[in-house]
């Protein structure tokens, strides 16, 4: 009995019938994606994009060349140099980033005893070469500088929760 | 003038193609030629205005037989040491064949000279080829051509006599009943009380 | 000369004039070029339609970046093929992998020869085109088996395999339903077909419900069974053109990409070229054959006396056709092969047999009875 039913299904293409009803239905909804270059989906606080060194609102840089994310990072993509300054504090002379190398883990931000090295909420810095992702300090502190609105921001509303 | 172009160019792709056939090395070039003899002989066909027959052999030789020469040359493996082997086996078939072809055409080709050959007049030249085809065909030859698909269909039943064998042991896939399964024949929910196990 | 030629093939009939062969020559070839380029600009718009559909199906937007609404999508695809290395595998038959692309494209394109878009709207009015679109059809299956040979690599060749099998399967059961339109029409010539469903949509082969036509209210003992051949005729289409759900030999998730694996750059967009120039192929075919080519489905007037011109309703025809193609793809699962092989032996085959029988039995009865008054 259940093989004649399926016989007239078949025949009457009713099964293609129905699908093509209910693919009409999905055809004429509104779209599920987001029209990505023109509009972004919303983000988290905690989000981890591309790595800033930030600096204090005097202008002197946070860092204090200590080590502890070039020690923490799992994926071994920091690397750190460091020399007392003229003045004779502790700063770093190279803090070279491969951003080939980093799996965003974030664990060089939650080891950094100052909020020196930060992810900030940047995801777009893709590049034509390999060589522009291998960032230096010059490059970080840049990054800083330019989100630092963004990141001092996130850090406040996460702080609660840490 | 363009037609005698058109026709030796044909022809001489037809023939150079049929002797590639044999000279290839390689048995899948072979086939390819042979195809490009077809479509050569299906020109030479319009030429002479019969583009029934013509696209009839494009689409049955070239577009069906052809493929399944393809189809089975692609997967043999020729070792070409054991086909030289063969070679002077078959040789002395081989050429009565050759001869026998060779005093045919000599036969055909002496009576076309001489002037004794029938010319074929074309009925009436506002008939197209189809229609003049079957005024003949289901007329005067009605007979040999019921003959000639009764003699198809024995083919066609011989071949699926001669593979069709029941083997035993052998799991194959059933689309019918396959297709015919429903949610019922295939799920069963059943309510677990924690810790209870199936059993 | 004799008369035959004249009534034959162009070839000849040029060559009964010579003294205007040459303009002969000049003009078809400015025909076909105006063919080729307004194709050519077609399955730009088709590929970019085709993606966009399935992506409204899945609710996603599809290409939306390059031009407006994403148009010149499609064109900058075809340049960064343009642009691509050409790769031929070390092991290929370097001859026969260049030449397997190059015969599916000019097969595609050859068989529009005999398609008419409007009345006197084409190349060659040849009296076989039905057979002609046909043979050439089967000998796109070539620059698929070729290819995927001459690649010398596993899953081509497969795939080449696959879509021999598959495309002489489905030639045949094709063959036979055209067959009923051709008993209808009682020609092979692809104008006379149209002009034997006339005005009108209840003329067209698939819907034949005129009770005043040519064979008064008899027609409807064959409307169902020609509504029926159409729908089979669309499905074969799928499995000839290798669309989905039949798109075996290309099969993504088997295959990778079956006979396409190795090429890439033009050869690779030859084929693709060749794969839509044959959808729309059979698109244009089916608007023919069962449609009412450029007929109007219902009286249109329009205001100041303008009219419609034939060639739009050919297009709007042709054009929805592809729109069922698209939405096949974007909602029927993939089959099997057996199940492929079946549906095509042991399903289309009889059943467009027993259409055939009827069909034609319908026919003659008409004749004898004098039912077609």
């Amino acid at each position: 009995m259940s093989r004649i039913k399926q016989v007239i299904r078949a025949a009457f293409l009713l099964e293609f019938i129905s699908a093509f009803v209910l693919a009409m239905k999905y055809f004429v909804r509104p779209k599920v994606t987001i029209n990505y270059p023109f509009e972004k989906g919303p983000i988290s606080p905690r989000f981890r994009g591309e790595h800033a060194l930030r600096r204090y609102p005097s202008g002197e840089e946070r860092c204090i060349a200590c080590k502890l994310c070039e020690a923490i990072c799992p994926a071994q993509a920091i690397v750190i140099e460091s020399e007392p300054r003229t003045d004779g504090s502790r700063r770093t002379t190279r803090y070279d980033i491969d951003m080939v190398k980093c799996i965003y883990c974030g664990l060089c931000q939650e080891a950094c005893p100052v909020d020196a090295i930060v992810e900030g909420p940047n995801y777009e810095f893709a590049t034509e070469t390999r060589e522009e992702l291998y960032y230096d300090k010059e490059k970080l502190l840049s990054n800083g500088d330019r989100w630092e609105t963004e990141i001092a921001k996130n850090l406040a509303l996460d702080a609660p929760y840490r | 003038m363009l037609i005698a172009i058109t026709f030796y160019l044909m022809a001489f792709t037809a023939v150079a193609a049929a002797f590639m056939v044999v000279a290839s090395r390689n048995p899948v070039h072979s086939v390819m030629y042979l195809i490009l003899t077809f479509f050569s002989a299906a020109g030479l066909f319009i030429l002479m205005g019969a583009e029934f027959i013509a696209l009839l052999l494009v689409m049955v030789y070239v577009g069906a037989v052809a493929v399944l020469f393809l189809f089975v040359v692609m997967m043999l493996d020729v070792d070409f040491v054991e086909l030289k082997q063969g070679f002077l086996q078959y040789i002395g078939i081989g050429a009565t064949v050759a001869l026998i072809l060779l005093a045919e055409m000599i036969m055909v080709g002496a009576v076309y000279f001489t002037g004794e050959s029938k010319t074929v007049v074309p009925t009436d030249p506002n008939t197209t080829n189809l229609e003049a085809f079957g005024q003949v065909l289901y007329t005067d030859y009605a007979g040999a051509f019921e003959a000639a698909g009764l003699i198809l269909l024995v083919a066609l039943i011989g071949a699926v006599v001669l593979t069709l064998r029941e083997r035993k042991g052998v799991r194959t896939q059933n689309a019918a009943k396959q297709m015919s399964r429903t949610r019922e024949d295939g799920v069963e929910l059943i309510d677990i009380e924690p810790g209870q196990g199936l059993g | 000369m004799t008369p035959v030629m004249q009534t034959t093939t162009d070839v000849a009939l040029a060559a009964t004039d010579e003294r205007n062969w040459v303009i002969w020559s000049l003009l078809k070839t400015g025909q076909v070029l105006l063919f080729v380029l307004t194709l050519a600009l077609l399955v730009a718009a088709l590929v970019l339609a085709d993606r966009k559909i399935w992506a409204a199906v899945q609710m996603r937007r599809g290409p939306n970046v390059v031009g407006a609404f994403g148009l010149l999508q499609t064109m900058a695809d075809a340049l960064k093929f343009f642009f691509k290395e050409i790769v031929i595998p070390a092991g290929s038959d370097k001859f026969l992998f260049i030449l397997a692309p190059i015969i599916g494209l000019v097969m595609a394109f050859a068989a529009w020869a005999v398609v008419p878009v409007a009345p006197g709207w084409v190349i060659s009015d040849i009296n076989i085109g039905v057979l002609y679109v046909l043979a050439l059809s089967s000998l796109g299956v070539y620059g698929i088996i070729i290819g995927g040979w001459a690649s010398n690599s596993k899953y081509p060749f497969m795939g080449a395999l696959r879509s021999a099998a598959q495309m002489v399967s489905y030639e045949v059961s094709i063959g036979f339903i055209i067959l009923t339109v051709i008993f209808l029409s009682g020609s092979m010539n692809l104008t006379t077909i149209v002009d034997s469903q006339g005005p009108g949509i209840f003329n067209w082969n698939m819907f034949l419900l005129n009770p005043f036509g040519d064979y008064g209210w008899r027609i409807l003992l064959i409307a169902p069974i020609m509504f029926y051949m159409g729908v089979l005729f669309f499905i074969s289409a799928l499995a000839e053109t290798n669309r989905p759900p039949f798109d075996l030999p290309e099969a993504e998730s088997e295959l990778v990409a079956g006979y396409q694996v190795e090429y890439s750059s033009t050869p690779f967009l030859m084929f693709f070229f060749a794969e839509y120039v044959n959808i729309m192929l059979l698109s244009a075919m089916m608007t023919i054959l069962f449609l009412g080519g450029w007929h109007a489905p219902i009286n249109v007037s329009l205001p100041f006396g303008l009219q419609v011109p034939p060639f739009f309703w050919f297009f709007l025809k042709t054009a929805f056709i592809f729109f069922m193609f698209a939405m096949v793809k974007a909602i029927v699962p993939r089959y099997r092969y057996d199940q492929l092989m079946r549906l095509g032996w042991k399903v289309f085959l009889p059943t467009a047999l027993v259409a055939v029988a009827l069909v034609s039995t319908f026919v003659v009865a008409a004749n004898n009875f004098g039912w077609n008054a």
